[in-house]
């Protein structure tokens, strides 16, 4: 300490500048030493202070910004901006050499250290989120050392939320600690119970493990089931979201298909091909307009993605599927050799490799809410999915034109005789259908890759949705899509991704023998087909 | 009225006269005529037109439940695979000491995964006979639980479509995995021989070669003997109306699935011809587009010719080594406008082109498959 002391008075004369001799000058002084176990001290010192600009000091040592001048003893902090701070007197420094100086030398051990003592530091804070986070960062650490800041500020914190997370924090370095009594543990491990997640239920398992302490011992393994059954269920709830989401993407993939299958009974090959197309049109789209736009990019895209897969499905419809009127395998055939040019034509206008679709600000990002991870861009296509079926659903009960599509769809001679023009219609639903494809190739712009290859792996989840749904009605391939989309991700975690497929195309081949036409099917006479 | 047993047509003779011939001059080009020849045929051609037929039987194949059948399988590259793959293990327990890890019994890849013993489905693949039986009972009995579920729900149409589809799918992904035990991603390759012979001599390919050409001609025959029975005019019957076949009192669900089996098992056979001269049987030979494009084969020769099928798989497989060679991107333009023109234009492939120069002079009364032709049309 002597030492030190000297060392400080060597360094106050030396720079010549007004200061007081105070806690702030010994802990930086610690730093000249540019030893670990001297900087260690420091760290722990400078933290104790409380000083306002502490946390920048330390920060600035932790990403090797702290600098030294040992001959002068000047100890300087260089800002993410390149300027030079004086640590001690917080002026800038100008017209100094920064090649002058030695970088305070840090190791991981000091790293936690830093981490720990800035955690403490911002417990303070005047803004509650960085208070929170930082009693965050304490739990983690369980530095023992934080305790006093962490009740000290408890003492007199009155945001609700910071409070929970400052006294599990809190109960994170007691609960471990055994020279606290049985009963503050004890009530640590029930906080700890409260929060109910991964890290709590680690902190519990160890302490069942380590601890000698009956009760505490007792408590700890029924907070520990308590956690785990809580996790169980938060597991399955995490899975069913994930089932949602993905069932959302695969409605928007099926629909249209589910469409033309069920107005014009061909099988459409190329539907995927839509899909990707809307993709690519997306693409095309954000590199057309200004950067400036781009939040806005995805609302002309929609449109504009419905308009190229519509129209290009037209063109299929009238070029191709209507010359083969009555021949559905053949039809087959020929949509197949219909996508595999579509694929071929985007691979040489836009090339093989993946294309960047950015994301905008909006889609962007993840909300963590009651312990369950719901990613936005995800959110947004489950709402785009529950919109497109609402609005198919509106145009097919509603509208003068979906009346005579179900008309067509359940039979279609009798509709061509009450006047119907069933060519007309035939046009039409394929549009629509190409045309919701593209808006699918949209949505899965944003958490797919854009390739060639996109809508190929698509095509085939997409005739399994419409197989099990039937094309009865929408209804049905809402159904197939949930039950596919909520069982794949059910299943992903028990028995892994590639053998839960494995098990639902199994599932689906053998439903087919029970339900031939789907669970939605038509009835009547359109059935004998 | 006493008919020959085959009643074979003109294109039928020829096509038996140049299988068979095939077999019997192959080797004689590729071993005996000296290389400097004009008539010798290199290594590379005897594997590659090897490689041709086995795609032509499986295409005959095809044709037998789709052209005369009405049964348009997306999943018959499945048939071929598991074949295939019987034979890959034949010749991967033949490697023996000879592997990387020169363990005796167990193959490469299951030292690489530290397996300690033969998983049993490999059990008595070391021996020809059991493994050749296993080629064409694997895919038959396949085929016979699928279409005996499929057949009798009467699942028809795009739905059985798409279910084989969904079948070769389900064993792709499976065949991928490393722990179903049948290789994994890379397959089953570097084989050494085969019945003692080294399968990468010229004298084995040859062999191989003179082999599948025979079974080609053999898959003709047996196809041919099927359609013309009284047993195929039932199936012909079932394709072209369905509902009035049942409705006449034949259990339909019984053709069907005999004739799917028989297909099935010659698919089978193909993969095991196809194996050996490839030299590799990997998952992606489960992939459907593999399957979709052995119907663009038989579409392209003619569906419901049996021999057209047969050209056709070698003639767009010819046309895939030449473009892919030659302009590799413009391959999928060609084979998707094949897919598209055929279906528009060719519905009778080049077979019906021969047959129609033929017949332009005869009028022809209309076959039962234009009648129903025109009914589903009205519908």
């Amino acid at each position: 300490m002597t030492l030190a002391r000297l060392v400080a008075a060597f360094f106050f004369v030396c720079c010549a500048t007004v200061a007081r001799a105070d806690a702030v000058d010994d802990a930086l002084a610690k730093f000249l030493d540019n030893r670990f176990a001297s900087t260690e001290q420091g760290v722990s010192q400078l933290a104790a202070t409380g000083a306002a600009n502490a946390p920048a000091i330390l920060d600035a040592l932790g990403d090797n910004r702290l600098l030294i001048d040992p001959v002068d003893h000047l100890i300087v902090y260089q800002t993410s901006g390149g300027d030079l701070i004086n640590a001690k007197t917080g002026e800038k420094l100008a017209g100094v050499d920064v090649d002058s100086f030695k970088k305070v030398r840090v190791n991981n051990a000091l790293r936690n250290a830093i981490a720990a003592a800035v955690g403490a530091l911002t417990l303070a804070s005047p803004d509650a989120q960085k208070r929170a986070s930082a009693a965050e960062a304490v739990f983690k650490s369980r530095d023992a050392g934080a305790l006093t800041a962490l009740d000290a500020q408890l003492s007199r914190e009155s945001n609700p939320q910071v409070a929970e997370a400052l006294r599990q924090a809190r109960a994170a370095i007691v609960v471990l600690d055994p020279k606290m009594s049985s009963a503050d543990r004890v009530a640590a491990v029930t906080t700890l119970r409260v929060r109910g997640d991964q890290d709590a239920q680690s902190l519990i398992d160890e302490v069942a493990a380590k601890s000698d302490d009956s009760a505490v011992k007792t408590a700890a393994l029924n907070a520990g089931a308590a956690i785990k059954a809580h996790l169980a269920w938060l597991n399955v709830l995490q899975n069913l979201i994930y089932g949602v989401s993905a069932a959302s993407v695969l409605l928007l993939a099926a629909i249209g298909l589910a469409i033309t299958f069920g107005v014009m009974g061909v099988i459409n090959m190329a539907h995927g091909e839509m899909v990707m197309l809307g993709a690519y049109t997306t693409f095309v789209v954000q590199s057309a307009l200004p950067p400036s736009f781009l939040q806005w990019s995805l609302a002309v895209a929609l449109p504009l993605a419905f308009l190229v897969s519509a129209i290009v499905g037209v063109a299929i419809e009238r070029l191709v599927i209507r010359c083969l009127y009555g021949r559905p395998l053949e039809t087959l055939l020929a949509t197949w050799g219909v996508s595999l040019i579509l694929q071929q034509a985007v691979r040489s206008l836009f090339g093989a490799n993946n294309r960047q679709v950015v994301a905008p600000n909006f889609m962007s990002g993840s909300y963590d809410w009651a312990g369950l991870q719901i990613t936005t861009g995800r959110l947004w296509i489950v709402a785009l999915a529950i919109l497109v079926f609402a609005a198919l659903q509106l145009a097919l009960r509603a509208t003068s034109f979906g009346l005579r599509m179900r008309a067509v769809t359940q039979n279609r001679r009798m509709a061509a005789a009450m006047g119907i023009s069933t060519g007309r219609i035939d046009m039409l639903a394929f549009a629509l259908g190409s045309g919701v494809a593209g808006v699918a190739g949209v949505a899965l712009s944003q958490i797919d890759n854009v390739s060639p290859n996109l809508g190929q792996g698509y095509i085939i989840d997409s005739f399994m949705v419409v197989v099990l749904g039937g094309v009865g009605n929408l209804w049905g391939t809402l159904l197939g899509a949930t039950v596919l989309g909520v069982a794949n991700k059910l299943l992903e975690p028990v028995i892994g991704a590639v053998l839960g497929k494995i098990l639902l195309l199994v599932f689906i081949i053998l439903f087919i023998q029970k339900r031939p036409r789907g669970l939605f099917a038509l009835k009547g006479r359109a059935v004998e087909a | 009225m006493k008919t020959p047993l085959l009643r074979l047509d003109r294109l039928g003779v020829a096509f038996l006269v140049i299988t068979i011939g095939a077999a019997a001059l192959g080797p004689i080009l590729a071993l005996v005529v000296p290389r400097e020849s004009a008539f010798a045929m290199p290594p590379y051609v005897v594997a590659l037109l090897g490689k041709y037929m086995c795609y032509a039987i499986l295409a005959l194949a095809l044709d037998l439940v789709w052209g005369y059948c009405g049964i348009l399988s997306l999943g018959h590259g499945a048939f071929f695979a598991l074949g295939g793959y019987a034979m890959g293990m034949y010749l991967m327990r033949q490697i023996g000491a000879r592997g990387v890890y020169a363990n005796p019994i167990l193959p490469d890849f299951m030292v690489f995964l530290n397996w300690k013993e033969l998983p049993v489905a490999w059990w008595g693949f070391h021996s020809f006979a059991y493994a050749s039986l296993m080629v064409m009972l694997v895919p038959g009995v396949l085929a016979f639980a699928f279409g005996w579920f499929a057949f009798r729900s009467r699942v028809t149409g795009v739905y059985l479509s798409i279910i084989t589809q969904a079948l070769t799918y389900a064993l792709k992904l499976a065949f991928f995995r490393n722990d179903f035990g049948f290789g994994g991603n890379n397959g089953l390759t570097d084989f050494k021989d085969v019945l003692g012979f080294n399968v990468q001599s010229d004298a084995t390919r040859a062999a191989l070669f003179s082999l599948t050409a025979l079974t080609l001609a053999l898959s003709y025959i047996i196809g041919r003997a099927i359609v013309v029975s009284k047993y195929g005019k039932a199936v012909i019957a079932i394709r072209d109306a369905e509902s009035r076949v049942r409705f006449i009192g034949y259990r339909v669900e019984n053709y069907k699935l005999f004739v799917f089996v028989v297909s099935a098992v010659m698919a089978g056979v193909a993969g095991a011809l196809y194996v050996p001269q490839v030299g590799i049987i990997n998952p992606s030979e489960f992939d459907p587009a593999n399957s979709i494009e052995a119907v663009i084969w038989v579409a392209v020769g003619g569906r419901g010719t049996l021999v057209g099928a047969a050209l056709g798989a070698v003639a767009v497989n010819f046309a895939k080594t030449y473009f892919t060679g030659a302009f590799p991107e413009y391959w999928l333009y060609a084979l998707g406008g094949l897919f598209v023109l055929v279906t528009l234009f060719l519905p009778k492939g080049l077979v019906g082109l021969l047959n129609l120069r033929r017949r332009a002079a005869e009028p022809t009364p209309p076959s039962t498959a234009s009648l129903a032709q025109q009914e589903e049309g009205a519908r």
